[in-house]
């Protein structure tokens, strides 16, 4: 493909702390609009890449772009078009569901008729109206789980990483999660999901495995399972990780 | 700026949704300002003296009565047992024991030297001082004023007298009341203003939600910003309310103009808010910020002149005095509120407060780390 | 037993590993003991003194060297009319006026009396009647001095005797307080604030579902506090000796003795305010506004108790540093002996039970 068209590229990166190398000359791209699962054990450096992507983390040497810009030299702009969901969910615990929407959407930029608008959308979408003015503290936790995705990308953004955003919640709501991402990347968000859960790899267009920093896999969930020969993601791993 | 705006939105909503709140910008300063401005002073009345009379004489009647004339006395014992005297000294009964010798009138007559002598209880010095001070003023008076009686010296052109009149500017009944509350006043803004403000960032870094923010385009300085203003206008709010309070309470003058001291407040705010903000982004948790804010606050303060002036601390001390923004504060408000001071008096302090909160912003927008 | 001491040495661990707290928790006494010992001071020093002097003969100019030669007062210049005082007093750049009269040494000479006036800026109450007095000192000597060519009887001469403290050193009273007050902040305030933020972290309820009973958890808590308490205790002592000469007179172990049961009357006070809020704010809140500031002001620290209004001094009797820094001042200055100093004790013993009592009711209670 074009490399133009690739949302996120980079070569060679590497992350170190110290003598410690958590993320060891990385090569991947994104595609627009793909989802795409970064998978691997805890501690195998996900999060590290994911931070290093969104401009929390400074690299030890790599190029990166995300979203057109480079890392380096660009990152406030990148941050313009990105959003993020941390495995917090953050949100503002002592703030309502409504000011929440509110705060993280002026932050972008957007004007008030165009919130209100939006907001309304949201609330009828995920059935959350009739609690809009509902501290977040006292909301349970997968409908938190689903309004943090939300508000991430209330801004449309180009490129949305979500970073281990499944831990804790129940299987159907996983479920329904997993749906909203779908439906995300159908308005042309591209989705960057990082999880340790391999059964959701499934639900990616392409994934990544890490293993002690490095990328040992890369593909379709289908064509990884055919090379490796097993039923699920769940064993390509555990075959990966043996070797 | 738009996201300034709804950054402020944010933190005033988070601010009075936490219940305590108003207790603590309300109650907390209200009480302390009480409290402690009547606490706080070292005038020193009914100190509690035994006098050891072994002479009898006319004279030391009249050295005594001197005493028990004195409102800083208050005479518990008259003895001619000098161990009777100690040992009431030792057990804390009193504080002094005046010892007029035998032979006090005889010698004093006879123009040879005479001793009186005083044993002061020097545990604390101050009070020791104060009370040697006392005693030395109503024993030289007893003295002047017996030595024209009995020698009629005053008529014989011989002796001159001085009469020394001091006069008490802006404050002519010695009220330490006010002095003290403008100095507790200045505490209690310093503390609401610092305290909450570096707890809030490091709050939020505990939380997690900083990480969210730094993800955003948010710049530095409105992220910066955002958690300075609310907490200054609370400061600001807190400093009227103490204005009031102290007028209401003690009378306190307002002599200056207040638009010049709620001017010169912010600057000083923005200055030690700034420190609280740079100390919060140095800490990893609440803990360590609030133990680092507590040991510079207790500092600054100590060394600002609010219990005791800044003009008496030695040299190297007033010099380390430079960059405690709290003796700006404590120096000006008094020259403002007691005396009336004006701009042009206050204009070093002002700038050099100026130059410190920019400073001290500076340096904690550039530390606060978006990126690690 | 095993368990506890893993859980203690876990506490220790957590404490030093955390550097910047460390450094200000053996940090604070040293510098609070140069604060106190060389710094806080009502004593006045550099007073600028204006002179307006409406005579300007000799004897006047006299008195005017002799006051910027006691070594307390410096010059702050000449006025030549009453407005300039205003001005010199709101700058700042004077805190004295001294007015000799028009006609003074020829008043002295002629009529045997004259007047000076002392113009002092009194918004600081207390140093202004401290600098007058030293100036009416300085100017009485320098008058007596010239009556001198007179044989004057009739002359007392005050012998002060400075008991326990001869040299009069400001630093006696404060090593007591200081004591007091860092004993106060290290045992109450960090304890109840540690304890709080294991509430807050929800790791209390993991350690409570651990098979450590709730007094080993607490006890486990306390006995780094214990250590590092006593440390700083014997710091100040040490420091205080050596850099200040304050002797301990008295036995030292009645005094180590008493240190022991205020740090548990302070650890007892901050298991109690721990078990009382939500988050280590408000643990911070409460002991620093509740605590700190009361010790420091209240318990006879700096200023005497017997000067305050009575509703204060009642507080001051519940306020347990108070009757600390008696006892420990009976014991280092005068060398008192426990019998001397028995019913402090019994007070401070009392205190410590009853906020142990109430620390546990509401640990007992929270349970349910």
């Amino acid at each position: 493909m074009d490399e133009r068209e690739h949302i996120i590229e980079v070569k060679d990166m590497v992350k170190k702390f110290g003598s410690f190398t958590a993320n060891d000359h990385l090569t991947f791209h994104v595609e627009k609009g793909e989802i795409f699962g970064f998978l691997g054990a805890n501690g195998a450096g996900k999060t590290t890449a994911m931070r290093i992507l969104c401009g929390l983390s400074y690299p030890t040497s790599g190029e990166i772009h995300v979203a057109g810009h480079d890392v380096y030299r660009e990152r406030e702009r990148i941050k313009r078009k990105i959003g993020y969901m941390s495995q917090k969910f953050s949100l503002y615990e002592d703030l309502t569901v409504s000011e929440n929407i509110h705060l993280y959407a002026g932050i972008y930029g957007l004007r008030r008729k165009q919130i209100a608008a939006r907001e309304e959308q949201l609330l009828e979408r995920l059935g959350l109206s009739h609690i809009r003015n509902r501290l977040i503290r006292e909301i349970p936790l997968g409908w938190k789980q689903k309004l943090a995705f939300s508000v991430a990308i209330f801004h449309q953004p180009a490129v949305v990483f979500l970073d281990e955003p499944t831990g804790g919640v129940d299987p159907i709501t996983r479920r329904q999660f997993w749906e909203m991402i779908h439906d995300a990347t159908e308005e042309g968000i591209t989705v960057f999901v990082t999880t340790h859960y391999m059964d959701e790899a499934e639900y990616c267009d392409r994934v990544s495995i890490m293993v002690d920093g490095r990328i040992d896999a890369l593909d379709n969930p289908a064509a990884l399972k055919q090379q490796y020969e097993s039923k699920n993601m769940n064993e390509v791993f555990l075959k990966l990780a043996r070797t | 700026m738009r996201i300034l705006f709804t950054l402020l939105q944010k933190e005033f909503k988070q601010i009075f949704r936490n219940k305590l709140m108003l207790p603590i910008i309300f109650v907390v300063p209200l009480v302390q300002m009480i409290l402690l401005t009547y606490a706080a002073s070292l005038e020193m009345k009914g100190i509690s003296m035994a006098v050891v009379d072994q002479d009898y004489s006319q004279a030391s009647r009249q050295l005594v009565s001197h005493f028990e004339g004195s409102p800083f006395f208050e005479i518990k014992l008259t003895t001619s047992n000098y161990q009777e005297a100690e040992d009431e000294l030792t057990s804390d009964h009193v504080d002094v024991i005046l010892h007029v010798q035998h032979d006090f009138e005889k010698s004093l007559y006879e123009g040879k030297q005479t001793d009186l002598q005083l044993v002061v209880n020097a545990i604390n010095a101050t009070e020791a001082g104060l009370t040697n001070a006392y005693c030395t003023q109503i024993i030289s008076s007893f003295n002047s004023q017996v030595r024209a009686e009995w020698f009629g010296l005053e008529g014989s052109g011989k002796l001159t007298t001085l009469e020394i009149i001091p006069k008490y500017w802006y404050n002519p009944q010695l009220d330490f009341k006010i002095y003290m509350f403008s100095g507790i006043l200045v505490i209690i803004v310093t503390l609401i203003g610092m305290l909450l403000t570096a707890l809030n960032l490091v709050r939020e870094k505990e939380m997690g939600t900083t990480e969210q923010i730094n993800v955003t385009p948010i710049r530095k300085y409105q992220f910066i910003m955002a958690k300075l203003i609310p907490f200054m206008i609370i400061a600001l709010f807190e400093l009227a309310f103490g204005l009031m309070v102290g007028r209401l309470l003690f009378g306190l003058p307002i002599v200056g103009s207040l638009g010049l001291l709620f001017l010169f407040t912010c600057v000083y705010l923005l200055t030690v808010l700034g420190i609280g903000l740079f100390l919060s982004t140095i800490s990893n948790t609440q803990q360590q910020l609030m133990y680092m804010a507590f040991f510079f606050m207790l500092t600054f303060m100590l060394m600002s002149g609010v219990f005791t002036p800044a003009e008496s601390m030695p040299i190297w001390a007033q010099k380390i005095n430079i960059f405690n923004p709290v003796a700006y504060f404590m120096k000006v408000i008094r020259m403002i509120l007691l005396k009336g001071s004006g701009f042009m008096d206050i204009r070093r302090e002002f700038y050099s407060l100026g130059i410190y909160a920019v400073l001290i912003l500076s340096l904690a927008i550039t530390n606060y780390r978006k990126t690690t | 037993m095993k368990r506890f001491f893993g859980f203690v040495k876990k506490e220790f661990q957590h404490i030093f590993r955390d550097k910047r707290t460390l450094l200000i928790l053996f940090g604070l006494p040293i510098v609070m003991i140069i604060l106190f010992g060389f710094v806080v001071t009502t004593e006045i020093r550099d007073v600028e003194v204006g002179i307006w002097d409406r005579s300007m003969d000799q004897t006047s100019i006299g008195a005017t060297q002799k006051i910027f030669s006691s070594g307390y007062f410096i010059p702050a210049g000449y006025i030549d009319h009453e407005g300039e005082i205003d001005e010199l007093f709101r700058s700042g750049r004077a805190k004295v006026v001294v007015v000799f009269e028009e006609g003074f040494e020829r008043n002295l000479r002629r009529e045997n009396r004259a007047a000076i006036k002392l113009i002092t800026d009194a918004s600081d109450a207390n140093s202004a009647q401290l600098s007058l007095t030293y100036l009416q000192g300085v100017l009485m000597n320098y008058f007596q001095s010239l009556n001198r060519d007179v044989q004057v009887p009739w002359s007392i001469d005050i012998k002060s005797r400075m008991f326990y403290n001869e040299e009069m050193k400001g630093v006696y009273m404060f090593i007591p307080g200081l004591m007091a007050m860092i004993l106060m902040l290290i045992s109450a305030l960090m304890t109840s604030v540690t304890i709080a933020r294991e509430k807050e972290f929800g790791t209390m309820e993991l350690l409570l579902a651990s098979p450590l009973k709730p007094r080993e958890i607490i006890l486990g808590k306390v006995t780094p506090y214990v250590f590092l308490s006593f440390t700083n205790a014997l710091t100040i002592l040490i420091l205080g000796f050596l850099v200040f000469d304050v002797p301990v007179v008295g036995s030292i172990w009645l005094l180590m003795g008493e240190c022991m049961l205020f740090i548990t009357l302070a650890l007892s006070l901050g298991v109690l305010i721990s078990t009382s809020v939500k988050t280590q704010q408000m643990a911070m809140f409460m002991s620093l506004l509740g605590l700190m500031l009361p010790t420091i002001l209240l318990s006879g620290f700096i200023f005497p108790i017997e000067n305050m209004p009575k509703v204060l001094q009642w507080f001051s009797a519940i306020m347990p540093p108070r009757w600390f820094i008696v006892i420990v001042k009976n014991i280092m200055l005068k060398g008192s002996g426990f019998a001397f100093i028995w019913k402090e004790t019994l007070i401070l013993f009392g205190m410590t039970l009853f906020f142990i009592l109430a620390a546990v009711k509401k640990f007992q209670i929270r349970l349910k």
